[in-house]
């Protein structure tokens, strides 16, 4: 069972939520008030469904050896461009037009790296950089709040007792998978990804198919940065999204999805997601001080890598049969290194 | 020359890799003041024995011996310092930085930890003009062509006081007039005393610079032969050998007869690309193999490639079917239903960490766009079929391609195509690598794929192969199609002379 892929992020996200039960017992509450679900639980999925989105987008990115740098700065400029247009428009047409610049900046991306063959993490850092400015031009350099109703649903809405903004996500990601899976885009997307010359010689444009990618991450983004914004009641052009590519990319990679490219799996880059908002749950649960939040999550993340490696895990399996081996029973107990 | 004391014996070299025997008591000898040619088909041991005498390899059994004592290197550095200096296929040198800075590239003259500019590109400048090149050592590399880059590139293992100079290929990307140069360079260089050993394909270029050569076959000793006692033929000959006849157990008889009245499928006609191949014409017949010979290096890549669409071709025409075509891509070639298995199957054939089925509907699928998805259901039949008619192993759809044995991956490379029903089918080099079981049974299948009216163009360094299964054999030599021979009756001896003479009577 250890065989399969999703096995040792999934341990992991068990392990974590066990080991939140045992620190404080009241973790997995879960109680329905105004026929809504609360709870640690559900703040994980509700906080983590826009890390979800954008790791959707991400993996099919990566899939393709790729890379998407640009998505916290698209997740700023969606939340820019909604907030700014509810001033004047209906919550239908702020987002959109919001979406629409969203798919634009993912073409202008997929056109950088499909189109001009720049290097994925230099073409898109170009937005990521861009995309930041581009937000603090459409908000005037202000943080535009909002109190339209419906907008602010988004996040703080629920749907058959769950939170609107996980639903949301969720839909994203089964549409993705059907759509990936059902037709052959999922398949020619790791042939790509797995070998680019072998692609081409077999007939496929792999051009259209990465360029695809890049839009799509772009929507994700996008979606993403509806719901933050919707969550925070406004836009924040400098710190909407920020850093959130970087976690992103952590949870496909968490999930399974080699950086390198080829087989990609949209069930553990969720997984990953959700190890991720987990831990910055956790943090707040245990109450570690904020300084040492991301130190601690460092750790967390190294030793699921290190887990997932069968390079390490071969290490430690020879390192045990040789100190069963060699290892005299009166010898004190050891303070091992890694080596 | 022959009284001179030799520079370097290796004596009963033996060196194994998991699997194979690279090197079975290899002996190897060069004197000062000599060019001695490494000759041998792709996988007889030239490389090894080259990274051996260069330290990049250690040896399992065997003596190598420099001026007389006896050496073990531990690494390519101790090689250099003893004096043995490498110029590589691919030049190894940085494009982005100055010509002075790459010869002396790690090894700046300094003072005091400052680097000696001035005084670096005089002595560069120096260098280079031994080789009677006259150039500004601060210009980029990279702006250079790339004889200059080879020169410079020996001009940087001449400073370090090299006794023996060994050059992979060093014309492979050269053309005729940068080769003249080259070798007017070799030659002041032998003058000077330098053992020079020469590794190329190109049999002109062995002939015309050689003293000595030295043949190996599948990592075997076959002889040294001074070059003046030797002919080119009898030269492939020993390359080549004469013991693949392990495979003539398949019947002849297989082969149809060529038929002229068949309709012409596939005609080129001054066909080119610079720097691959020069100007050909050639007609493909239904249900005909054409088969491609030549030394590796000769251009039957480069004209198969032509063909599919995966370089583009900047002269000359190309008829498909009566139908003037412009293959500016493989999805092209795949419309006129080309298809091209490529001698590199981990490079440019397979999805490694796909699996059997995906790869053989790989094609398939490509050529429908990713909207029409091939239902999994009939990938399954196409692999379940292909599986059963080429008897892959393991027969399980579901088995990822990278773990299959070379002659397996093979033909599941076959499979993918076949299953785009082609009218035409190039393949290049399928029977490399794997079992003869394997391959007899490749071959096989491409006797009876004509049979059915498929053309094939079959390309192979087994001359045997090509000749067994060919109605039309076209030779090839220095990227230029030399001769087109019908199959009926042709020799192995023919097609020899015809590689070794380059089609002049």
């Amino acid at each position: 069972m250890t065989g399969h892929r999703l096995f040792w992020p999934a341990a992991a996200l068990v392990a974590l939520l066990l080991g939140n039960l045992v620190v404080s017992p009241r973790f997995f509450a879960i109680e329905i008030r105004d026929g809504h679900l609360y709870g640690n639980l559900i703040d994980i999925l509700r906080n983590g469904s826009p890390l979800i989105l954008i790791a959707v987008g991400m993996t099919l990115v990566v899939a393709t050896r790729g890379i998407d740098l640009s998505v916290g700065a698209v997740v700023a400029v969606s939340g820019a461009v909604a907030c700014v247009q509810l001033g004047s428009a209906t919550v239908l047409v702020a987002v959109a037009m919001a979406l629409g610049l969203c798919l634009v900046l993912g073409a202008w991306n997929g056109w950088l790296v499909a189109g001009l063959k720049i290097q994925p993490i230099v073409a898109t850092l170009i937005l990521m950089v861009a995309g930041r400015g581009l937000a603090q031009l459409i908000t005037g350099g202000q943080i535009v709040t909002v109190s339209s109703g419906p907008f602010l649903a988004i996040a703080g809405g629920y749907l058959l007792t769950l939170p609107l903004s996980f639903l949301i996500a969720m839909a994203v990601y089964a549409l993705t998978s059907l759509v990936v899976r059902r037709s052959a885009l999922g398949l020619l997307l790791e042939s790509v990804g797995g070998n680019p010359e072998a692609s081409r010689l077999s007939g496929l444009r792999s051009g259209r198919l990465v360029w695809l990618c890049y839009v799509f991450s772009g929507l994700c983004a996008g979606i993403a940065g509806l719901i933050i914004s919707s969550n925070v009641t406004g836009a924040d052009g400098n710190n909407a999204g920020l850093w959130m590519e970087l976690d992103a990319i952590l949870a496909v990679v968490i999930g399974g999805t080699q950086l390198t490219g080829g087989r990609f799996s949209l069930g553990g880059t969720v997984i990953g997601a959700l190890l991720i908002q987990t831990l910055t749950t956790t943090v707040y649960a245990l109450g570690i001080p904020s300084q040492e939040t991301l130190l601690f999550k460092a750790i967390v993340v190294t030793a699921v890598c290190l887990a997932q490696s069968p390079a390490f895990r071969a290490k430690l399996v020879k390192r045990r049969r040789r100190n069963e081996s060699t290892t005299a029973p009166t010898e004190p107990a050891k303070v091992e290194v890694s080596p | 020359m022959r009284q001179s004391r030799e520079i370097l014996r290796m004596t009963g070299i033996r060196k194994r890799f998991p699997g194979v025997t690279a090197l079975d008591g290899v002996d190897f000898r060069m004197f000062p003041g000599e060019v001695h040619a490494l000759m041998g088909e792709n996988g007889a041991g030239k490389s090894t024995l080259i990274k051996v005498l260069t330290g990049v390899e250690g040896v399992d059994a065997g003596s190598v011996e420099l001026a007389g004592a006896t050496v073990a290197f531990g690494g390519p550095d101790q090689a250099q310092r003893a004096g043995i200096s490498t110029v590589y296929q691919e030049v190894n040198l940085c494009p982005n930085l100055s010509v002075a800075e790459n010869i002396f590239i790690g090894r700046e003259p300094r003072r005091l930890g400052r680097i000696q500019w001035s005084w670096m590109r005089q002595r560069a400048a120096e260098l280079l003009a031994r080789l009677d090149l006259r150039l500004d050592v601060s210009a980029e590399l990279g702006t250079q062509s790339i004889a200059v880059q080879q020169m410079v590139a020996i001009a940087r293992a001449l400073d370090v006081s090299a006794r023996v100079l060994v050059l992979d290929e060093p014309t492979s990307s050269l053309d005729a007039k940068e080769v003249e140069q080259l070798m007017a360079v070799l030659r002041a260089l032998r003058a000077d005393g330098m053992a020079i050993l020469f590794v190329s394909h190109f049999i002109d270029q062995v002939f015309a610079i050689a003293d000595r050569m030295t043949v190996l076959r599948n990592g075997k000793l076959v002889g040294e032969y001074v070059t003046a006692e030797i002919t080119p033929v009898r030269l492939v000959t020993k390359m080549i050998g004469k013991e693949l006849a392990a495979l003539d157990e398949l019947e002849v008889s297989e082969r149809s007869r060529a038929d002229a009245d068949r309709p012409v499928l596939v005609a080129a006609d001054g066909l080119t690309r610079s720097s691959g191949i020069e100007p050909f014409s050639m007609t493909i017949r239904r249900g005909e193999v054409v088969g491609l010979a030549g030394l590796l290096g000769s251009g039957r890549t480069e004209l198969a490639r032509l063909l599919f669409g995966a370089d583009h071709a900047d002269g000359g025409t190309l008829d498909v079917d009566g139908q003037r075509v412009h293959l500016r891509s493989p999805r092209a070639a795949m419309r006129q239903h080309i298809g091209f298995c490529s001698e590199n199957r981990k490079t440019e054939g397979l999805i490694a960490e796909l699996t059997i089925r995906e790869n053989i509907a790989l094609a398939v699928q490509a050529g429908r766009g990713w909207t029409r998805p091939v239902s999994r259901r009939r990938q399954v039949e196409l692999a379940t079929r292909y599986i059963e008619a080429l008897d892959i192993r393991p027969a399980d759809p579901e088995a990822v391609v990278g773990t299959l044995s070379g002659g397996n991956q093979q033909k599941v490379l076959l499979a993918r195509w076949l299953a785009t029903e082609p009218r035409l089918l190039i393949l290049d080099e399928p029977t490399r690598g794997i079992d003869i079981g394997a391959k007899a049974e490749i071959q096989r299948l491409v006797a009876t794929l004509a049979e059915d009216g498929m053309a094939v163009l079959f390309i192979s360094a087994e001359l045997e192969e090509v000749l067994r299964l060919s109605h039309h054999v076209a030779v090839l030599r220095d990227r230029r199609v030399v001769a087109q021979l019908a199959n009926d009756g042709l020799t192995l001896e023919e097609i020899m002379s015809t590689i070794a003479d380059g089609g002049r009577p």
